[in-house]
């Protein structure tokens, strides 16, 4: 089980399929059968800036001057292909956020875009990667080999991080127990002192592991760990697949 | 996925075409635990070749069939993670509603 987790971090990165902007183009050119086949989305951009009549006199803010000056993505409409407007509606295919700037104009400046969106994944380009940061670490494991009492106790506390320690009294006696290990950053900040680094063993409990999923918002982190593991999934009935095929063949 | 085989069908060197790491260390791990297996390794040959090969020799049973077996158990293990995760999922996301989770000892 060990090896196996620690490839899911990679997946993530690398494979799990999500939609990014692949062209764009500024002239509306008519679409090449060829290329229909790869395209999945299509979003059009067409904001011009104009002056705001009705600003105020002495307005000095770009915002109150000028209308459309700021371009984000609530600006981007998704133009439905084939039978794409029967089967999505629009908020299946949208901006992962409605209020990114794009770009910023001025009056006479005006933006007319189309946007070809397909399905890719992270090792192709980073921009499909579904996650901001994948990472796995050991649960540590913090074990008290001889009692640290009273000021001891304090100081083993302060060693760690707020959590890990708690200080018990028991008939009057202060004494340290550990109270949550996976609060622990693991900073070794107990071998600096002589009095107490004898007295507590670190280590790491090897067959848990604790993942850390960031999603960049198009899928929910938990649903990512599902799909990478589909992917490994995929990848070995894919390979059983061909073993069958390539004992018939033979 | 053409196999390296010669007369002797307990020692083959597979090439994965398309695979990476990813798989070649999980599956050389998991056909390790095999005990019919006495060697299992992976080599990426060159890193620009998105290919690796996977060398499998072992105590008489095809290597073949140590391959398959590897891979069976390999998407054994991953239905078994995908299904305890879910359920996992599914039981938190109910406590959360339940309003019974304490995320202070836990923050990440």
């Amino acid at each position: 089980m060990l090896l196996l987790r620690m490839h899911y971090g990679v997946i993530l990165l690398a494979e799990v399929a999500t939609m990014a902007i692949e062209k764009s183009s500024f002239t509306i050119t008519p679409l090449l059968s060829k290329m229909r086949c790869w395209l999945t989305g299509l979003f059009e951009l067409k904001v011009k800036c104009i002056k705001n009549k009705n600003a105020p006199k002495n307005a000095t803010d770009p915002d109150e001057l000028f209308i459309h000056s700021k371009v984000t993505t609530d600006h981007l409409k998704w133009v439905p292909m084939g039978n794409q407007a029967r089967k999505y509606g629009p908020q299946d295919i949208r901006p992962v956020h409605n209020d990114i700037l794009i770009a910023k104009l001025r009056p006479g400046q005006e933006l007319d875009l189309k946007m070809h969106t397909v399905k890719g994944i992270g090792k192709d380009h980073a921009k499909f990667s579904p996650v901001a940061t994948a990472s796995y670490r050991l649960l540590p494991e913090i074990t008290i080999t001889k009692p640290c009492e009273e000021e001891l106790a304090d100081k083993l506390a302060e060693c760690f991080s707020e959590g890990v320690i708690r200080v018990e009294k028991n008939n009057g006696v202060k004494r340290a127990v550990v109270a949550n290990s996976r609060r622990d950053t693991c900073s070794r900040e107990i071998f600096r002192h002589d009095d107490l680094k004898n007295r507590v063993k670190l280590s790491r409990i090897r067959d848990h592991f604790i993942f850390s999923v960031e999603s960049t918002g198009a899928l929910s982190s938990d649903v990512l760990v599902c799909e990478s593991i589909k992917v490994l999934l995929g990848k070995c009935r894919h390979f059983l697949s061909e073993l069958d095929s390539h004992c018939v063949d033979t | 996925m053409p196999t390296g085989s010669q007369e002797d069908e307990t020692c083959a060197t597979f090439v994965l075409h398309e695979e990476d790491h990813t798989l070649g260390n999980s599956l050389r791990y998991i056909i390790m635990k095999n005990p019919d297996v006495i060697f299992c390794g992976y080599s990426i040959p060159h890193p620009s070749e998105n290919k690796i090969n996977l060398r499998i020799q072992t105590n008489g049973t095809p290597a073949v069939d140590v391959l398959r077996r590897g891979l069976s158990e390999l998407t054994a293990m991953c239905e078994h993670m995908l299904a305890t995760f879910e359920t996992a999922v599914e039981e938190h996301k109910e406590a959360q509603q339940n309003g019974d989770i304490d995320m202070s000892s836990a923050e990440d």
